[in-house]
């Protein structure tokens, strides 16, 4: 005799209960989480962007945020202006931080939206640094990261994180080995075009003296996230670039 | 009483039923993740969590389960377990969950976990299931750490992200005496030809688990 869990009817109904609950289970989570994940992603954000701007807790090898009890105040204290630039437009906006990069990259592609490029200035130890959020593509998935440059556009700090790349190996861009390759590198050429930072794998210099060179060490066995990150830098950085170069001449 | 009995269920994935070297499952994630010591203990301990959990479920469900449709059941188990883990901890623990994020998709895709539902879970009870979980993510383990152990310490001179033979720029420790990191080791064909050599050792001491 045929077993009663082999018929199609009962097939079809125990699909349908099971998808039923397991929806409103995952439906019910996601909607009562999503407060408090969203506080966390704001925080994030915070702690990446002083990240950058060198406000931290590192000690010698380590990644680490400032608190996320202290971040808030921290943020408020050392990011002085949040701009945003939309065409020539330039204007003070105090959420400028929450901006969408993944929306505006992608409403910019579609029709003639004028995309907002968020700009922070943050001053540590007197010196002013210009805080620019990037976004790009790795070997699986988004990579995004936070760049603190002067304005001669010499990198005073990086911050890269990602989505999914291959742990021990892409993965390893949010290490500080890579990212602190990057402090003091120009993204001009000698005669002040833009130029990006390459991710090298001929660069023979992995403690990164040459700063003049607009190349660091890539990082073996992630050539692809490598790419991703010099390709990232190079098309999110340069929609900046008349905005500083405003700033040099006047 | 049920767990000495049982016992062999934990033990024989540790060796002559390994996972890996000798059901040859969860290859692809022992290939991408063990660059690293690290990363290697972290899949384990998360594939330890949802295939003892997994199993159980499955093993609770697995007399209403309907035959035809049995592989998506499972596939949705293990999404839905783990995507309630990873909803948990964004909004509780949300540093760790960046650390674990990337694990995601690797331990659903991972074929041990779907492997031991088919072959055990759908045959037997709870409690036993859950042993077999137990088992055969420990076993799991056992050969991602043997892999990242070696390929860390061979690829990056490192372990668990400490120098352990000096450091190559400075040239101090082993460096000092013309040692250089080996970078093959951190790609992936490496890892296939560590898992190899394992599996080289374990059958040349046990001869019957050689097939014809």
């Amino acid at each position: 005799m045929e077993k009663r869990t082999d018929k199609n009817s009962y097939t079809i109904l125990f699909a349908i209960i099971m998808v039923l609950i397991v929806g409103s289970i995952l439906a019910f989570l996601a909607t009562a989480l999503k407060p408090k994940i969203d506080v966390n992603k704001q925080l994030e954000k915070q702690q990446n962007i002083l990240y950058a701007l060198g406000v931290n807790d590192n000690d010698e090898k380590s990644v680490a945020f400032i608190s996320t009890d202290k971040v808030a105040e921290e943020f408020n204290k050392y990011i002085v202006k949040q701009l945003v630039i939309q065409g020539k437009d330039v204007r003070v906006d105090n959420k400028a931080y929450l901006i969408d990069i993944k929306k505006e990259q992608a409403s910019a592609k579609i029709s003639s939206y004028e995309r907002q490029l968020p700009l922070f200035l943050g001053v540590k130890e007197n010196k002013v640094s210009y805080i620019v959020p990037i976004r790009g593509k790795g070997l699986w998935d988004a990579i995004w990261g936070y760049v603190a440059m002067d304005k001669n556009m010499t990198v005073t700090g990086v911050f890269f994180d990602h989505k999914g790349e291959t742990p021990g190996l892409g993965a390893n861009i949010n290490q500080r080995f890579f990212m602190d390759d990057f402090i003091g590198e120009n993204l001009l050429d000698p005669s002040g075009k833009f130029a990006g930072i390459d991710i090298s794998k001929s660069n023979a210099d992995p403690v990164n003296v040459d700063k003049i060179d607009n190349e660091v060490d890539a990082i073996a066995g992630a050539t692809i996230t490598g790419d991703g990150v010099a390709a990232m830098i190079r098309s999110e950085l340069k929609v900046y670039s008349s905005y500083f170069i405003n700033l040099k001449n006047n | 009483m049920g767990f000495f009995k049982d016992s062999n269920l934990i033990t024989d994935p540790l060796a002559d039923n390994n996972p890996i070297t000798i059901q040859v499952l969860g290859i692809c994630s022992a290939l991408a993740i063990t660059a690293e010591l690290e990363a290697s203990i972290v899949m384990s301990v998360a594939v330890l969590f949802v295939l003892g959990v997994g199993n159980v479920v499955i093993s609770l469900m697995r007399n209403i389960i309907p035959s035809k449709i049995r592989i998506i059941v499972q596939l949705i188990v293990v999404a839905t377990l783990v995507i309630i883990v990873d909803l948990v901890l964004k909004a509780f623990a949300y540093e760790l969950s960046k650390t674990l994020s990337v694990f995601v998709g690797l331990i659903i895709t991972n074929c041990i976990i779907m492997g031991r539902f088919e072959a055990f879970a759908l045959a037997n009870g709870p409690w036993k299931s859950f042993l077999d979980g137990i088992g055969n993510s420990l076993g799991y383990a056992v050969i991602l750490v043997i892999v990242g152990f070696f390929r860390e310490l061979l690829g990056s001179g490192t372990l668990l992200g400490n120098p352990v033979l000096g450091d190559p720029i400075e040239k101090t420790g082993v460096y000092a005496y013309g040692y250089e990191n080996n970078g093959f080791m951190l790609l992936a064909p490496m890892a296939l030809i560590t898992v190899g050599l394992i599996i080289w050792v374990q059958r040349s001491r046990n001869t019957a688990l050689i097939e014809d």
